[in-house]
């Protein structure tokens, strides 16, 4: 008797509680908010002691909004002049790109800019490189030595690699090694060589770090990714069997790419907004870089992993990165050689 | 009686409309409140049409391009393939756990829905990490010569992964409206000496018709929407095509268009699905208590009812699951730091909680009308709230950013409009299984107990609601589930720093930090599971009180 009545009580209450708590917390909401809010493209593992330490250092609530840098972008695009957002920090410089060239951003000051290389910053002002990232091969130590690699990326259209290589064609970082092919060599050259790894059936991948796993797993013997994703794997398994190959020839393959931040022209918060660029282009901070998420620190004189060869060690292509902004023409030709 | 007499009884009846029904026209509080819903739900639709519009006569160059109607067959292949493999195994499932002996019935029950609460990316992850070419299975089977398995990427790995997500769908629905269902009929058949098996294919399916037409719709366009799998086992769908605009291009309009051709779509598969659903009363007709159906006996078919729930066990949760702990155990082997705070655990609960509230809370008018008050205006309002739902998730959230930003700004980035896109993203999930039970809810119940004095309000607290419980319930557990794991909703809407099990999964393995995601994977599978078990249970008492 004494469950039923329980029962039946709980079942009573249950909804109303439910709808209590839902209202209850719709009404909790907070105020709109005055401190300083960042949309982030990159992982919040690695990226959030450095926004803690920014947070310890000026005093200054930070807000950070975690999401897929084209994901967030778009959103600050449909947000337009209303967005909450003061600072977008980017996983690639495409996204940064198209918020530029949607008026979107405000010029930074030059004091920030000169701080990185001309190459790794926008030439207008408008968004500045924080950390560098080397396109690389990464190969099984198991089945492959360094000798068997070869020269340039035109090596792996050889028919010896048939079924043995992997790339991740919807990922940025690959699009701009692309697109600067098509930069220095043509739209003819870019599509034979994207012809070329197709008719040797590469394994698909949607992600960097699944080529990386693939590699270690023997499923492939190599893959073209960012330089950094071995690192994160050797994190949890230290003895994997892969290794980063770097090209010892200048060309599209050898591209540094870049992820780098900008501030909103709609934040009222500019002043704020602009110290978080700079903490991030702070020794500090690109010693940070340097040392956990693996990737290259773009402000000189900060020191490098040692697993990681210098950039000015290996060749590394010499180029404009804002001349690599035309994806969607990388787009109609990756479709063109019916990779997507 | 004769059983064909009995089979006439039960349908030819019921395939017409209630009269009843038609002559009463719905009270127009009841209709407002519907149509508000149905209007919400169409929201993200609106905004499509609005960002399509900005593309001009390069629509139709879009629309016809080969490469997209090539991706727009894929999709529509894999949708059929898995739209059937997943509702067979649903039905048998659903059947096997509520009708017959099998052994461990009620643990069955509850698992056999668990690998729904496994967001597509890892589920699809660790079907390569088991089934993979040089996956763990290969590994075992390697002192065997085995050097690697077939491939498991593409059209059949897609088949597999998304068939063994959402088959739980289907048990759901259909779960309910057998425990709905009034054995009456089926022991007339049975004193008839029928053999079970006729019972099941004349009398039993034909009921179960409209949980299943509604346990496959849900399947399909979870099908059609998903792009966790389809991305990681490499099969080109059009969710997929999708992304690559936006990832590469940012070129709203022309994924707009794409997506509106999603809609289209959609469009036709619920015209394909009122078509086969047609308009029966499947409330009990006759006099007397309705009491639970006798189980029927498995006999020699027992060991190989287990082995498919066990099979699908493994495969859909076991195997997951075991992936999940491999994670974990690195990561506590390199000393990785693998668990942050239990904010995210309430977050989650939070919002899964408030979401299957408010969702079922928006079904139940919807359905009310569609059922009670069949007709033009309901069907359109019906039809409004399913239209949006094979879109991707973060063309709803963008649209919600659209509209939010401009015409509710106070609201933006805040808990209630991250309540409110839930609801609507899931609104047709509550819909479809509170539409099914309340089709088992004779309205001469109610119209019994106003001729007593009731008044209509009361009439349907007292009455009514009790009646609609299983279908209420698992409407509830299935919005529960799929918002634990729903990410570009919550990562564009939640209000800033609100971090859940999903979100901080999907960091970790954004940043290839496996380790790091295995702990709330696994937290998120055990909430849901403990969760799910008490839905059921309850569900399960009820029948039986």
């Amino acid at each position: 008797m004494k469950t039923k009545f329980t029962n039946t009580l709980f079942r009573r209450l249950l909804p109303v509680a439910l709808i209590a708590g839902a209202l209850g917390s719709i009404a909790m909401n907070d105020a709109p908010s005055s401190p300083l809010v960042v949309y982030c493209g990159r992982g919040e593992e690695l990226i959030r002691p450095l926004f803690e330490q920014f947070q310890q250092q000026s005093g200054m609530a930070v807000e950070v909004r975690y999401g897929g840098t084209a994901e967030l972008a778009a959103t600050i695009l449909e947000e337009g002049d209303r967005s909450p957002a003061d600072v977008f920090f980017a996983q690639d410089a495409g996204a940064l790109g198209a918020l530029k060239k949607a008026g979107r951003l405000a010029t930074l000051d030059e004091s920030l800019l000169e701080r990185v290389p001309a190459t790794y910053r926008s030439p207008e002002g408008s968004w500045v490189g924080i950390s560098g990232r080397a396109r690389v091969v990464v190969y099984n130590t198991d089945r492959l030595k360094e000798a068997d690699l070869p020269d340039d990326m035109d090596g792996f259209t050889d028919p010896a690699w048939k079924g043995r290589i992997g790339w991740a064609p919807e990922n940025g970082s690959f699009q701009a090694f692309v697109t600067a092919l098509r930069v220095r060599e043509g739209d003819e050259k870019a599509l034979a060589w994207l012809k070329g790894i197709q008719a040797n059936e590469p394994r698909v991948f949607a992600k960097n770090s699944a080529i990386v796993a693939a590699v270690a797993a023997g499923e492939i013997d190599a893959g073209f990714v960012n330089h950094y994703y071995l690192f994160g794997a050797r994190k949890t398994n230290p003895d994997i069997a892969a290794e980063n190959y770097y090209f010892p020839r200048q060309h599209a393959g050898t591209l540094v790419n870049v992820a780098g931040a900008g501030v909103l022209a709609s934040s009222d918060n500019q002043e704020a907004a602009r110290s978080l660029v700079a903490f991030l282009l702070s020794p500090d901070a690109q010693a940070y870089f340097a040392r956990e998420t693996s990737e290259y620190p773009l402000v000189e004189d900060v020191p490098l992993r040692e697993d990681i060869p210098a950039l000015n060690a290996v060749p590394v292509l010499e180029i404009d990165l804002n001349l690599l902004d035309d994806l969607p023409g990388t787009l109609e030709l990756i479709h063109a050689a019916g990779v997507l | 009686m004769t059983f064909e007499a009995i089979r006439a009884e039960a349908f030819d009846g019921a395939r017409d409309h209630d009269p009843a029904a038609r002559r009463r026209p719905p009270p127009p509080g009841l209709t407002i409140v519907a149509a508000a819903i149905g209007l919400a739900a169409l929201l993200p639709l609106a905004y499509l049409l609005l960002r399509a519009a900005e593309s001009g006569p390069a629509f139709w160059t879009i629309v016809t391009r080969p490469r997209t109607l090539t991706v727009l067959w894929n999709s529509v292949l894999l949708t059929a393939l898995v739209t059937s493999s997943a509702t067979l195994i649903g039905i048998a499932v659903a059947w096997l756990t509520t009708r017959t002996d099998l052994p461990a019935r009620h643990v069955w029950a509850v698992v056999t829905c668990l690998p729904l609460v496994l967001p597509s990316y890892v589920g699809a992850f660790a079907l390569i990490g088991a089934l993979g070419p040089r996956g763990m299975v290969q590994t075992l089977l390697a002192p065997l010569g085995v050097e690697r398995l077939p491939s498991l990427y593409g059209l059949p790995g897609a088949w597999l992964a998304l068939t063994l997500f959402s088959y739980p769908y289907v048990v759901l629905t259909v779960r309910a409206a057998l425990r709905g269902l009034d054995p009456a009929v089926e022991d007339a058949a049975r004193s008839l000496g029928k053999s079970p098996r006729r019972i099941f294919f004349d009398i039993t399916l034909p009921h179960l018709r409209p949980s299943i037409l509604a346990g496959g719709l849900l399947v399909a366009l979870y099908t059609l929407s998903d792009f966790g799998a389809v991305s990681m086992l490499q099969f080109n769908s059009f969710t997929r095509a999708i992304f690559v605009l936006y990832r590469t291009s940012f070129d709203r309009s022309a994924a707009a268009v794409l997506a509106l051709m999603l809609v289209a779509l959609t469009l036709l598969i619920l015209w394909g699905e009122a078509r086969a659903r047609g308009s029966s009363r499947l409330y009990r007709a006759g006099v007397g208590a309705s009491r639970p159906s006798p189980r029927v006996r498995l006999g020699i078919w027992k060991i190989p009812s287990v082995l498919v729930c066990a099979g699908l066990t493994t495969l859909g949760l076991v195997l997951p699951v075991l992936v999940i702990v491999f994670w974990l155990f690195q990561g506590w082997k390199a000393g990785e730091p693998l668990w942050r705070g239990w904010d995210m655990v309430w977050n989650s609960s939070r919002a899964a909680l408030c979401a299957g509230a408010v969702t079922v809370a928006a079904a139940l008018p919807v359905a009310w009308l569609a059922v009670r008050h069949p007709g033009r205006r309901a069907r359109l309002i019906e039809r409004s709230a399913y239209a949006g739902h094979a879109l991707p998730s973060i063309m709803i959230a963008l649209a919600l950013v659209f509209w939010s930003v401009r015409y509710a700004p106070g609201l933006y980035q805040s808990f209630g409009l991250l309540l409110f896109a839930y609801a609507c993203r899931f609104l047709p999930e509550a819909l479809g299984s509170v539409r099914a039970s309340l089709l088992h809810v004779s309205p001469r119940y109610e119209e019994a107990a106003r001729g007593l004095g009731h008044r209509p309000l009361s009439v349907f607290r007292t009455v009514t609601l009790p009646l609609l419980r299983p279908g209420l319930l698992s409407g509830f557990a299935l919005v529960f589930m799929t918002t634990m794991k729903e990410l570009p909703l919550t990562l564009l809407l939640s209000p800033t720093g609100f971090s859940t099990l999903a979100t901080r999964i999907w960091s970790a393995t954004e940043d290839a930090l496996f380790a790091q995601a295995a702990a709330p994977a696994l937290v998120l599978v055990v909430l849901s599971g403990i969760f799910v078990g008490v839905i059921l249970k309850q569900e399960e008492e009820d029948v039986y009180e």
